[in-house]
């Protein structure tokens, strides 16, 4: 049971069936000043994203604030519409499809099978409705069952995700839960509609140590069970390296370096991947860690100049990396793929 | 433990008076922080690390009552001091870094001017000699000089953090609280401003006193350690030996359901139950319904306090290895 936080093994090496496949994936927010303003400043948000996900795989988002990983995640399940690029999800028939187009009852099939969970317990709920309602407002979205029908699934539900006995939560309020709780209430709402896919956006941040393992092991527990893929965004690389079985660094938009979770953790190969490495504290009094040799801090990514996004702070960079545009993410061996010119 | 210690708290408790009742936040702790020397306060939400910070500075909300204890500052006991006798330590000799440093600084004054502000309250410089102390000030924790007619919002998170470092350290205090001083940062930030306070505190010879949920800023920033629980310190002492032999069950789980990114890949443990509601927490040792240990003499009675050289823990069932 409890090795379902050693995801590495606990992850079945996937049924390599492509679930969802992000293409270019770019969302630009405009900087306008008004209708008058011709040419507007554009914030790139996420710039040119592109990556496989499994059937039943956990993939990282990992990166500081502001490098996309939540933009990202909202445009795969289309909260957020892409500026250009594709995501493809597979559809119920087992094909790919392109999101970007869905209508009707295809879009509800959609809606049903990607969900998402936030990052905070307290803000994602509606104070005045009960847990039930909370959990039983895909349902009636999607008209699927009758009052008992939805009862008996909720409870089900509740459950699941260590809300037992289902029957004394499903008429209490959000208030009268521990953030905890909450958190097991927000993954029961995404799991309720039997989803393949969910978008847990720093699912565990909120929470104190003792209450995050809990369900760091319940979503480890859940996508073995339930062979749910999960794109796991966080800040945190101790928590993405028991969740998830493959990362993805982001930086100012850009995935700077991907690949297997151990892998890269113990052997990064960009220059950022080693610089947020080396600036992770331990909880060993005794470790020592190499000081980090890169200065400021992440900025905003507003009308980038065609170079390198980390050239500015980036400690081997030289006047190649300054006057050729963003390097593509290349394999450097062993199917890792990191983005630059150095490495 | 040869000097006198900068700090030195002795039985302290303070509790809210609430319409459900009284929540017993901070309930008999007891510790002292040499000179020079960094205590790390670690614990959950709610288990009263912060309520602590508060009652070393006096600053406490109407419906706080500081019950008993004593708090001797250089010697002087804060306690019985009204709020003008507390003035001249608070600052001056003890101050803090906030939590949340986007609230800490107001936004309609440039940072330098509120900075000028707490030296002219608190000490005799004034006018051309606080600016060039704000010069100074902003050179110690590696702010750009220009930045000092600037306003709160044109500074990162990073910035405003080292502005607040700036303004407890205005007045050479001996000691600084840091309540989550890095929480809301990204790790490289949290890192270099980590580093810079541990070299300025060094400098200075300062004590320091960080209060964190985080084990990992703990184990990098402090000599010492004290684990809080329901309002209790459960263990207590050097950062090497509590980490390495942790004597209290609640302090093994807190290690054990710590990630890390680093070494081997251990499992993780997940800790039982939830962290008890202060206003009626549970007889003997607060932490008995979640341990795995417990007996009935824990569910009764409140622990002894269990000593190995210079570490010390309450607990009826200790870890003996």
């Amino acid at each position: 049971m409890s090795e379902a936080t050693n995801n590495t093994q606990a992850i079945p090496a996937a049924t390599s069936r492509l679930l969802l496949r992000a293409i270019d994936l770019s969302k630009r927010f405009p900087l306008s000043s008004g209708w008058w303003d011709r040419n507007p400043s554009f914030v790139h948000a996420v710039d040119g994203v592109s990556f496989d996900l499994m059937a039943g795989e956990t993939l990282g988002i990992v990166g500081e604030s502001g490098c996309g990983k939540t933009t990202t995640g909202r445009m795969l399940v289309r909260l957020a519409e892409p500026t250009e690029g594709q995501v493809l999800f597979e559809n119920e028939s087992g094909d790919l499809e392109d999101i970007a187009h869905l209508k009707g009852q295809p879009l509800k099939d959609f809606r049903r099978r990607a969900q998402m969970v936030f990052q905070d317990p307290y803000e994602s709920m509606n104070p005045r409705r009960t847990i039930f309602d909370t959990v039983a407002e895909p349902l009636q979205v999607q008209k699927i069952g009758d009052h008992a029908e939805r009862l008996e699934r909720v409870s089900e539900t509740l459950g699941l995700v260590g809300l037992t006995p289902p029957s004394s939560f499903l008429f209490r309020f959000p208030h009268e839960l521990s953030g905890g709780q909450r958190q097991r209430v927000a993954i029961a709402r995404a799991l309720v509609m039997n989803p393949s896919f969910v978008v847990a956006d720093e699912p565990t941040s909120m929470l104190d140590i003792s209450i995050r393992t809990g369900i760091m092991q319940l979503m480890g527990e859940l996508a073995d069970r339930l062979g749910i893929s999960y794109l796991y965004i966080t800040h945190d690389l101790a928590v993405a390296r028991y969740m998830c079985s493959r990362i993805a660094v982001m930086y100012l938009g850009k995935i700077v370096e991907m690949g297997e979770t151990e892998e890269v953790l113990q052997n990064p190969v960009h220059p950022y991947t080693k610089a947020l490495l080396s600036a992770v504290p331990v909880p060993d009094p005794e470790a020592t860690r190499d000081p980090i040799d890169i200065k400021g801090s992440v900025s905003v990514p507003v009308d980038p100049l065609p170079r390198c996004r980390f050239y500015d702070r980036c400690p081997i960079a030289d006047n190649f990396c300054r006057d050729n545009d963003h390097p593509p993410l290349q394999d450097k061996g062993s199917g890792r793929l990191a983005a630059c010119y150095k490495a | 433990m040869t000097t006198d210690p900068v700090l030195a708290v002795d039985d302290l408790k303070m509790h809210y008076v609430t319409q459900a009742g009284v929540v017993r936040a901070v309930d008999g702790v007891s510790f002292s922080v040499e000179r020079g020397q960094s205590l790390g306060l670690v614990g959950e939400s709610g288990c009263g690390k912060s309520s602590i910070a508060m009652t070393l500075l006096k600053l406490l909300p109407d419906n706080a009552r500081l019950v008993a204890g004593s708090i001797a500052l250089n010697g002087i006991d804060l306690v019985p001091l009204s709020e003008d006798e507390m003035r001249p330590h608070r600052w001056d000799r003890i101050s803090m870094v906030f939590q949340a440093a986007m609230n800490s600084l107001d936004p309609v004054y440039r940072v330098g001017d509120q900075i000028v502000e707490a030296l002219e309250a608190h000490s005799s410089s004034a006018g051309r000699d606080a600016m060039e102390r704000v010069r100074e000030l902003f050179d110690l924790v590696s702010l750009d000089p220009s930045y000092i007619l600037r306003y709160p919002h044109e500074y990162s998170g990073g910035m405003r953090q080292r502005a607040i470092i700036a303004m407890a350290l205005a007045c050479e205090p001996d000691i600084i609280i840091a309540d989550e001083p890095t929480t809301a940062l990204d790790v490289i930030v949290q890192d270099h401003i980590l580093r810079e306070m541990q070299t300025i505190q060094h400098s200075l010879e300062m004590s320091m006193i960080y209060i964190s949920h985080d084990m990992a800023v703990i184990a990098e920033v402090c000599d010492v350690v004290g684990v809080m629980y329901a309002g209790k310190l459960v263990e207590f002492g050097p950062t090497a030996d509590v980490y390495a032999r942790p004597i209290h069950p609640y302090t093994r789980a807190l290690m054990s359901a710590f990630p890390s990114v680093r070494g081997e890949k251990h499992e993780l443990v997940t800790l039982p139950g939830e962290p008890p509601n202060l206003l009626d927490p549970p007889g003997g040792c607060a932490f008995n319904p979640r341990c795995a240990y417990a007996t009935d003499e824990c569910r009764t009675t409140a622990p002894p306090i269990v000593k190995r050289g210079d570490q010390w823990a309450a607990c009826w069932n200790p870890s003996d290895e």
